[in-house]
This record gives structure tokens, sequence and C-alpha cells, in this order.
């Protein structure tokens, strides 16, 4: 009996396909979401656009809370830790946790390096902006990949143009001559083999979901439509007016994500989405998807 | 050609139906009950059964599937599916189909971290082994007499069984290359 190999890591991933991972700060949240339909939950202290209002370091959770959650339901519970801090996500995966987010959200604990995941049981999801990152990351070891967008702002653009840009780069990949995908991987700084099996299969060898930003069923579903497997909602739903309701309508929006009648139905009445930040009006160094590399 | 619908609200529903076009059986993804017409066989995905289950009776699944699988049409649920499938399930209220006399436990084995794989004896697929992926797995508790049990883990708990047309194994052989129970499915329609 084989525990912790890529393949359960992987395998975790892909159960959770077409479905709503929502950021939750309380067990109360989390039954919400749970009730909601969520697949799993990020269980952490504040949701991003709390964490942004708030300024100062952002870190892993207390280890006490993240308990309570994971003890209030039954759904896959995640949780992030800072970009390289390996520390953090040895705590994470001795309270059992289901997956680790090594994130952005979070401030880096280290500028050059990402944890090496590879050396741990449990598996990990990384963000990325465009296919370089993300297939460094999944050398390291993360057998889940989101592209980042811009968390806690409620505002798709970054999402939009981070998944674009994967998408756009596996397709050039995939019908590209053999001799060109070494120079190809030395320019997304990508290790060869990945490059090779994106040419061959033409998809990424691990799920992809997409984060930061979503706020309305609408949004979940354009993300889908632009090939995301799955959503990470963060503060859309609990900075929403009726969070409940907002959960079950995305819910419903990322299985029904090609039949525009389900996705205008589900979005009538939900009440006021958060609020959300025009990405111009945010600070250069305040940006959370320009960390890590 | 068989037509088999795979369930498509949430979970590992493109795996399915590629592990059933590599045995050249039409597989198409099911989201609403009207997509059931025509189909000679349901599979019931990995995934969440929670979100899963609440989604079925959103969309009505829950009304109409009893009464298809009464008049003889095959449902084959892996993991979650297996949960849906059950009559009862230890601790929760969860929405079910509660179509296969079989009482499960949810995460049977523990959370991600004891998920496991291993070479699993399933006699009526003959006597090669199949590699079984695990992840945070279900088990089955207890069973009616019409249930026969397929396969079990050394421990002793039953991973795999069927009951006339229904089948479900608590593992997922469409995380795999190896297509025997697809086609044992396949052979009940």
């Amino acid at each position: 009996m084989e525990k912790g190999t890529w393949e359960l890591k992987k395998g975790l991933a892909q159960m959770l396909k077409g479905g709503v991972i929502m950021d939750v700060v309380t067990p109360e949240h989390a039954r919400i979401a749970e009730e909601a339909g969520a697949c799993a939950v990020m269980a952490l202290e504040r949701v991003p656009a709390d964490i942004r209002a708030d300024g100062g370091v952002a870190r892993m959770s207390d280890p006490g809370l993240i308990e309570s959650i994971m003890a209030a339901v039954s759904i896959p519970v995640m949780a992030k830790c800072r970009i390289g801090h390996f520390v953090e996500a040895q705590v994470l995966e001795a309270i059992g946790i289901d997956y680790i987010d090594e994130s952005e959200v979070l401030t880096p604990a280290d500028e050059s390096h990402h944890v090496w995941k590879h050396d741990f049981k449990v598996p990990f999801v990384c963000g990325c902006r465009d296919l370089g990152e993300a297939l460094r990351r999944i050398a390291e070891g993360a057998a889940m990949i989101r592209t980042k967008g811009e968390a806690g702002t409620g505002n798709i653009v970054e999402a939009v143009r981070h998944m674009r840009t994967v998408m756009d780069a596996m397709r050039k990949i995939k019908n590209m001559p053999l001799d060109e995908l070494m120079a190809e991987a030395k320019a997304l700084g990508a290790p060869l083999e990945l490059v090779q099996g994106i040419h061959q299969t033409g998809k990424m060898p691990v799920v992809n979901f997409a984060a930061g930003g979503v706020a309305t069923p609408a949004d979940a579903a354009l993300m889908m439509q632009l090939g995301a497997d799955g959503v990470f909602v963060g503060s859309g739903v609990f900075k929403s007016s009726d969070p409940a309701t907002r959960a079950r309508a995305i819910v419903k929006a990322v299985t029904h994500y090609q039949d525009p009648k389900i996705i205008a139905e589900v979005s009538k009445g939900l009440g006021d989405a958060m609020k959300g930040l025009e990405i111009g009006s945010i600070r250069r160094e305040e940006l959370l998807a320009t960390r890590g590399w | 050609m068989k037509r088999i619908g795979v369930l498509a609200l949430q979970g590992a529903f493109v795996e399915h139906i590629a592990s059933l076009e590599r045995i050249g059986v039409e597989a198409m993804p099911v989201r609403l009950p009207g997509q059931l017409d025509g189909v000679e066989g349901l599979i019931l995905p990995g995934g969440e059964s929670t979100t899963i289950g609440k989604l079925m009776v959103i969309y009505g699944f829950d009304k109409c599937l009893g009464g298809l699988v009464l008049e003889g049409m095959p449902v084959y649920g892996t993991c979650a599916g297996m949960i849906l499938l059950a009559r009862e399930v230890e601790g929760t209220n969860q929405p079910l189909l509660g179509l296969m006399n079989l009482a499960v436990k949810r995460n049977a084995f523990g959370r991600q971290v004891d998920s496991f794989e291993l070479n699993l004896a399933i006699p009526v697929l003959g006597e090669q082994p199949f590699h079984a992926v695990f992840i945070r797995a279900p088990a089955v508790r207890s069973f009616g007499p019409e249930v026969c049990v397929l396969a079990t883990l050394p421990g002793g708990e039953a991973v795999a069984a069927r009951q006339g047309n229904m089948l479900v194994t608590a593992f997922h052989p469409e995380l795999t290359s190896d297509t025997r129970v697809h086609e044992y499915f396949v052979r009940m329609t």
C-alpha cells in the first residue's frame, strides 16, 4: 500500500473539478459553504479583501482555527502557507490538512525559492500568471495549479488575463514542430519534459482552477468557458450581502457554465456583490499576483 | 455503439468519458435529466458527494433516476457515486439516491494524507490484480443479502460491490489506464 504518491495528490484535484472552492474564516462560514455545495473550503483568518485592507504581514492562519474548520465539514479543507515557508507547510501537513495553497495572498517568506513540494505527502496548489510559472511550480511538486488573478479585488480582469495567457501558450506549444520545443522551454523558463508533455496532450499535466477576482456566477462561468477546471472564490462570497444565496448561485453556474439560461436564472436577486477594486487604483507594490516567480 | 452517460454535475467526469471512449463506447456528459434520453447506462463519478447530491436534487435527478434504474438501466458509482447510491451514510443526512442496500462510511480511511493505492484482487475481472486508487475513499460498512461484494481490502473492508444492475467501487478506475471495470460495467448494459 502506497500513500502520498503523485497520482493521489493529482487525483484529489481531479475530484474537485467542476466545483467551487470557497474561502472561509470560521466554522460557521465553512458550514454555509458546504451547505451551498462547495467542493472544498480554504480555511483562513481573513479573506484576501481584508488582508489587503489591513496591510502588514499576512501569515499562515492559527492551526487551531484551521482544525475547528476541519472538524465542522466533511468536504476537503485547504489552507495557505507563505511562498517558500516550508515550516508553515510542515505544520499544515502535521494537522492533517487536505491541500496546501502556497499562496501569494500571504506575505512571501522567500523571494528566491518556493517550497520543494515533492518532500510532502500532502498535495499543494500554487498560483500562476503564465504557463512558465505553472510548469515551474509543477516541477517543484504542485499537484494542482490555479491562475492567480488579483485576489481580494472582486475584479475578474486579471484572472481572465492569466487564464488566456496560459491557454494561449498551451495552444501554441501543441501546434509547434518538435524542434522548437527546446527554445520554447527556455523562453518559458520551464522544464523541457513538461513542455513536451503539453505538446503531446495539449493540456496541463495537473488540474487548473481559476482564482482571484470571481464575484458573480457569470464571472465563474466566464473562467470555466475560458478553460478553467473549476473556480476558487475568495472574498466574493462572504464579502457580498447574501453569502449563502450567492454561493449556491456560483456553484450552479460552474456546473452549467455552458448554459446561459441557467446562469441568467441563478444570477437573479443575489443582492449586492462585493464592491471591488479597479486594478489601476492599487499601488504597484501592493499587487499580490507579482509575488512569486 | 453503446451510449453511456456520465453524470457531469461536479467531479472527475471527463476521466470516465475518456475511459469509456478508450473501450469504444460513446460517452456523453449528463447535466440535466432530459439528457438521459437514449442513454443505456449511467456512471456517477467521483467528486464531492455533498456537492453532487445537492445538485442532483436541485435539477430533479433524485426523482427520475430511481425509476430508470428500477426499469433496468445499469448504473455505476465511483467513490462519491457509491455514496450517492447507498441507502445509508454514517453520520450525515446529505441527499442520497438510496437505491442500493448498502450502508457506507465517508472518508472511511481518513483524510487526504491517508489516501492510498494498492493492487487489489477483483476475481470477476480475472486473475490479474487491479491497481486501485483510493482518494478520501468511502467503504461499505454493511450490506443486504441482494448485494454481492466483488472486492475487499486486506483489512476486510468491502470496496467494490454489485446489486443487480448497480455497480459501485470505492476506488477510481478512471484514474488508471486499466479499463477492466469499465468493460465489466458496459457488459452489464
